[in-house]
């Protein structure tokens, strides 16, 4: 909401000398949201003036343009000793002034800005030589004066509105400061100049004088007599207060008064003609959305109902319309003429030949209205007011004000009759304890500052039982329903800046959760293994599966779908990490990045190939009850954390001390490590094919028997399909299992017993098929050399003429060592026997050089 | 030992005397002494000391001589030993610090060759600055809730006071699960689920968990009040990436319900939120807003921890980071709405509440100059490894 200050002041007794800046702060600090103040006009200076063109000659030059060298008669302080002839064939002074418009005639008054003016963009103006003349100042549009976008001549004012020479700035009303307010969805009342000067005067303490009046007027209502224009209301729940006033006899070439033009202008709206201008100011005033019809357009009753299936009406903006059952229509003879509440149609429209006009000033339901805005994509300066709530008595007094200007303005005459249809709602009464706001919001407030707090806003109060008093509320406030609402309006009228400052002592807490310890040492540890945390958006399209080589049956296509997403290429949420993190490595790259590891710890979105259930719609008056909660947990999809890493280019840079290491499939194993290690958990690894990865390089991430995630090189096809660098890897496991996979996790570890005997080492070769996994080899050393074991150590794998076709060997360094004494070598021996035989037996493992 | 034989015949042993002990000492001395290395002393050593140098002959030849002589004899032998023994200690020491300083001064390197084989890796400040704030608020007692990302609409926005015809509730703003088919119950078509748009719901079930009921004895009952909890989290919105917009944002939310807690409270949080994040001293601002979860509802502003207010109205000393206001819009708080605490079983007669919530990424951006939101969702490794490990 625009609010020229000259418009507030009319209503609100703000000190003179008090600017808009001054009071934007006391609005602010009363809780409206003013964003900007405009100080319009203010990029005017310099003698702006008013000139009468004397004469002209019109002269057409080698560019093809053609000019007019006028004289005009700019005033006696202004005009050079230039004399030229006027139409009545005396001789006055006059400037000469070269035009490029030719919408004028001789003795037009016109708005000259002379040498020195500076105009809005900081256009300085010169006498200048152009067209062969010195013209001595300029001829001005709206649009150089800032008022507004005509551009396609100068503006031509009325002639009797000035005289040559007078001040144009206050001619043309250029001069006034807007508040640029941002009003919230509880506070409809100050979408109208009518609320903002309420709230300034109460701001500053100064009278308020409401523009509506008191209101309805209960004798104008009696004069409802049914002799104004039949209107019948068939949903008055949606539509409880109709009036109607006819006017007739309007000019339809009457002007609006400038004042009014420009306030409309600065308010944001676009002035059209004087019967909409003064509907749009009315609206602006009272807050109370007006429509205008011509009467010669309607035929037989207006009729208030909800539309039928399948209706149709073209609205003001040439949009035809399918209308749905719950839109409110206003209808004719002739069939829907207006969206109530939102926006008129065609056929009824006010037109540059309207001479009769019907003025319906309703009040409509707040949520139907904005159902049917949002239904239709309309918002409209209607409907956005009408859906934060205007005031239902308003219609009496702002239909009077329109059909006042109508006749101020317009030379019509006002129809006798009036129809008002319906009446105001009642006001409910809220009950409020006089110290809740005190305990609210921990400020000390007397009953007598509650009470002259709440009458302040308008609200009448009424003394009940011990501190309890009774409020209601004023007919513009239908926000205040709750003692918490009136609480408000108690604390931001002292002023929010009255609150202490006063740290609650919360009881001992119970700290992050291990699951949170676990994420966060899991996300240090992957960053201190050299990746960098890149967080992508979740959206994703069956392309990224296609690209990652998903099966048409992979049950990671199965995602939730959007139905309004930002891309339709991108319309459903991420199943695997992959894509997004994927999509960084290549801009990475893309921006020379090249050696680059990455990595991403977020949800993703998991759901079966059924239907997804839809969550139950739960009271909100009562705590749902834990079956309600059950049913709409159950419906909530699946949203595991998991953490990915991809990268590609050179795990360790060339350096001095020689060649890069390029970034391989064991890097990625080697991340999930990481994690298992740093989040306490025992990671065991087995090869398996799985999309994306490489069918030979990728391996299978088990937590006990589970598999939590995968990891290796990606699948070739992948990589080409992405456009990624050859060779690159990932790894996506499952963090929620990880932190969930160690029930003991959060129980003491147990100590070991750290011996101080001596070591005793043996290295074995054994010689394998190499389809036997060395993991298993491992495996079965350690529980083939019992407890002496201390570590086994893979320290060469070798293939080759040696060993023999599809066989390698694998050659470990164990270590032995017992906890009370020193091993024989004879006991080193026989665990190592024992270890080499428990191999030979589950892997057909042979010694080598046995 | 038998008594002294007076009849031996004494036989004159020249290297006995004792001006050729002194020369033999002395020629060892003058060996060590030349030695310019441990090789050399060590052929001096063997020369002057070895099985044939002259002192150890002449060690030998002292049973050679009378009884009488002996003794002296012996005496003057040992300690030139002992003497030709210390020099060559003395000297072997210094020859060994000699060689051990130059062993140290031939293995010196230029230590500024670079070693960074293992890269450096980071972490996003989006991520830290959430465990940031969330150890600001368990220092105090507070607990960090989390919930899912694809919500309920009802704790999306019903359980908040956001009615069905609520405007944020529109296409413009949420996005939308897409409906799979009516549900035969109540004949919806949508699908009651969206992303959610703030880390709100998490609140909301944080409530409901407090307050859950096991009449029948299933499962285990809600904690109950007092709740504080921080809610940090990614939330959504249909706003295109731009400069200062991105449609997955991030959120902190806190939520206190307890016995008289009041808007006071609320200020001393956030004033010590504040001073946690921005440093000592800087404070909030409260001024009235609208939010349909609280009433009383307020704007929550930062006093600028640059400038902290000194380039208000001061021309010379312009400050970027408040545009010389002395306050940076931080979020929004209020007091919980008793219609929420009802719709999520909390007695709001018995307990008042206290709520607020700030973007993260804006809290980023102006706290550490970032000035296009491309970079905080783009994921440039450059971007994040700026912040390192912490912010």
């Amino acid at each position: 909401m625009r609010v020229p200050m000259s418009w507030l002041r009319e209503f609100a007794a703000v000190p003179g000398s008090a600017t808009g800046r001054d009071v934007a702060d006391r609005l602010i600090a009363a809780g409206l949201e003013v964003e900007t103040v405009d100080e319009a006009g203010a990029d005017v200076s310099g003698p702006l003036v008013v000139g009468r063109v004397l004469e002209f000659v019109e002269e057409t030059h080698k560019n093809g343009k053609t000019v007019r060298w006028c004289a005009v008669d700019v005033g006696a302080e202004h005009n050079e000793q230039r004399p030229s002839h006027t139409d009545d064939g005396s001789t006055t002074m006059s400037r000469g002034v070269v035009c490029g418009a030719l919408n004028f005639e001789v003795g037009d008054l016109v708005v000259v800005s002379l040498p020195g003016t500076v105009l809005p963009g900081g256009f300085t103006i010169t006498a200048r030589k152009t067209y062969g003349h010195v013209s001595d100042g300029m001829i001005c549009s709206a649009r150089e004066l800032g008022l507004g976008d005509d551009h396609t001549g100068i503006l031509v004012l009325r002639p009797d509105e000035a005289a040559p020479g007078d001040d144009a700035a206050a001619v043309l009303h250029l001069r006034d400061d807007v508040l640029d307010i941002a009003v919230t969805p509880d506070r409809g009342y100050c979408l109208s100049v009518r609320g903002v000067a309420r709230e300034a005067a109460t701001a500053f303490g100064v009278d308020y004088a409401d523009p509506a009046g008191s209101g309805v007027d209960e004798r104008e209502d009696d004069d409802a007599d049914g002799s104004g224009y039949p209107v019948r209301v068939d949903d008055a729940d949606r539509c409880p207060v109709f009036v109607a006033r006819t006017v007739t006899g309007v000019d339809p070439h009457a002007p609006s008064p400038r004042w009014l033009q420009r306030r409309v202008q600065l308010a944001g709206m676009r002035p059209i003609s004087l019967a909409v201008d003064i509907t749009n100011y009315v609206m602006l005033e009272l807050g109370q959305p007006i429509h205008g019809y011509d009467r010669d357009a309607l035929t037989g009753t207006i009729v208030v109902r909800r539309a039928e299936d399948g209706e149709k009406l073209t609205t003001l903006d040439g949009v035809v319309r399918t209308l749905d059952p719950d839109d409110l229509l206003i209808t004719d003879d002739t069939g829907p003429i207006g969206l109530a509440g939102v926006m008129g149609g065609g056929t009824t429209e006010l037109s540059g030949s309207t001479t009769a006009i019907v003025v319906e000033a309703a009040h409509f339901e707040a949520t139907g209205a904005g159902r049917t805005a949002r239904r239709h994509k309309l918002p409209s300066e209607a409907s956005k007011r009408f859906e934060r709530g205007v005031d239902p008595r308003a219609p009496w007094a702002a239909s009077r004000r329109v059909v006042e200007l109508l006749v101020e303005h317009g030379g019509g005459v006002a129809d006798s009759g009036m129809t008002a249809v319906g009446a105001v709602p009642p006001a409910t009464a809220v009950d409020i304890d006089t110290t809740l706001p005190s305990r609210v919001v921990g400020v000390e407030y007397t009953p007598d500052e509650v009470t002259r707090a709440l009458t302040s806003v308008g609200a009448t109060v009424e003394a009940g039982a011990g501190p309890t008093v009774t409020v209601t509320a004023p007919s513009w406030r239908p926000d205040l329903t709750d003692p918490y609402d009136l609480v408000e309006e108690v604390a931001r009228l002292r002023g929010y800046g009255a609150i202490p400052s006063v740290l609650p002592m919360a009881p001992a807490g119970r700290g992050v959760t291990s699951g949170q310890r676990v994420r966060r040492r899991v996300e240090r540890a992957v960053a201190a293994a050299g990746y960098v945390e890149a967080p992508s958006y979740p959206f994703v399209g069956e392309g990224d599966f296609d690209a990652l080589g998903f099966a048409v049956d992979d049950p990671r296509r199965l995602a939730v779908r959007l139905a309004n997403p930002l891309s339709e290429e991108q319309p459903l949420l991420r199943t695997t990490l992959l894509p997004g993190l994927l999509a960084t490595l290549r801009r990475n790259v893309g921006r020379g990045n090249t050696d680059v590891a990455l990595y991403e710890s977020g949800l993703v979105f998991r759901r079966g190939p059924g239907t997804l259930p839809r969550p139950p719609r739960l009271p909100v008056d009562r705590r749902p009850t834990e079956d309600e909660l059950a049913a709409l947990e159950d419906a909530v999809p699946e949203q595991p954390r998991r953490l990915a890493v991809a990268l590609s280019g050179a795990r360790e840079p060339a350096g001095w001390w020689g060649p890069a290491r390029q970034v391989s499939w064991a890097d990625a194993v080697e991340a999930a490590r990481a994690v298992a290690s740093s989040a306490g958990v025992r990671l065991r690894v087995g090869n398996d094919e799985q999309a994306p990865w490489h069918p030979g390089r990728c391996a299978a991430l088990y937590v006990g028997a589970e598999v939590v995630g995968h990891a290796g090189e990606l699948h070739p096809r992948v990589v080409q399909a992405l456009g990624l660098p050859p060779r690159t890897a990932a790894m996506e496991l499952d963090l929620d299992r990880l932190v969930g996979a160690d029930e003991d996790a959060d129980a003491p570890v147990r100590a070991p017993a750290v011996s101080t005997f001596p070591v005793a080492t043996q290295d074995v070769a054994l010689l394998v098929d190499s389809s036997v996994p060395a993991a298993d080899v491992e495996a079965a050393l350690r529980a083939g050399a019992g407890e002496l074991l201390e570590s086994v150590r893979l320290f060469d794998v070798y293939t080759g003429a040696q060993v023999g076709e599809g066989r390698r060997s694998l050659a470990y360094a164990l270590r032995f060592r017992a906890p009370d004494r020193t091993l024989t070598a004879d006991e080193t021996t026989a665990a190592r026997d024992a270890a080499v035989a428990a191999a030979a037996e589950r892997t057909g493992a042979e010694l080598r050089g046995a | 030992m038998s008594a002294p034989n007076s009849e031996y015949d004494p036989v004159e042993v020249s290297s006995l005397h004792p001006d050729e002990v002194a020369r033999m000492v002395s020629d060892a001395l003058s060996a060590f002494e030349a030695a310019r290395d441990l090789d050399e002393l060590k052929q001096a050593r063997l020369a002057h000391t070895g099985d044939r140098a002259p002192l150890t002959l002449a060690n030998r030849e002292i049973g050679a001589l009378p009884p009488q002589a002996r003794k002296d004899a012996g005496r003057r032998v040992g300690a030139a030993r002992r003497e030709v023994g210390e020099a060559l200690a003395r000297r072997q020491a210094v020859l060994e610090a000699e060689r051990d300083e130059r062993v140290l001064v031939d293995e010196a390197v230029d230590v500024t060759l670079p070693w960074d084989r293992a890269p450096r890796g980071a972490r996003h400040p989006l991520t830290t600055i959430q465990e940031r704030v969330a150890d600001v608020f368990v220092a105090m007692g507070w607990e960090v809730a989390e919930g899912p990302e694809v919500e309920a609409e009802w704790l999306n926005f019903d359980a908040l006071n956001i009615g069905p015809d609520h405007p944020a509730r529109t296409m413009q703003d949420t996005f939308f699960v897409a409906a799979e088919g009516a549900d035969g119950a109540d004949g919806a078509d949508d699908s009651g689920l969206v992303l959610r748009t703030h880390t709100s719901p998490v609140q909301a079930r944080t409530m409901l968990a407090r307050t859950r009921q096991t009449a029948d004895g299933s499962g285990e009952p809600g904690r109950g009040m007092p709740i504080y909890v921080i809610c940090p989290g990614r939330t959504f919105r249909t706003d295109e990436l731009d400069a200062t917009h991105t449609p997955v944002f991030s959120q902190v939310e806190g939520l206190a319900v307890d016995e008289g807690l009041t808007m006071a409270h609320l200020k001393g949080t956030l004033d010590h939120f504040a001073s946690s994040m921005f440093g000592a001293g800087i404070t909030t601002r409260l001024r009235p807003s609208y939010f349909p979860f609280t009433e009383p509802s307020a704007e929550m502003d930062l006093q600028c921890f640059v400038c902290r207010g000194a380039s208000v109205g001061d021309p010379e000393r312009p400050c970027r980071t408040c545009g010389s206001e002395g306050w940076i819009e931080w979020g929004g708080c209020g007091m919980v709405n008793p219609r929420v605490l009802v719709a999520c079983g909390v007695d709001p007669e018995r307990y008042t509440g206290f709520a607020f919530g700030m973007g993260l990424e804006r809290t980023l951006m102006f706290r550490h100059g970032i000035e296009d939101m491309h970079d905080m969702v783009e994921g440039d490794v450059r971007f994040a490894t700026a912040f390192g490990m912490e912010v």
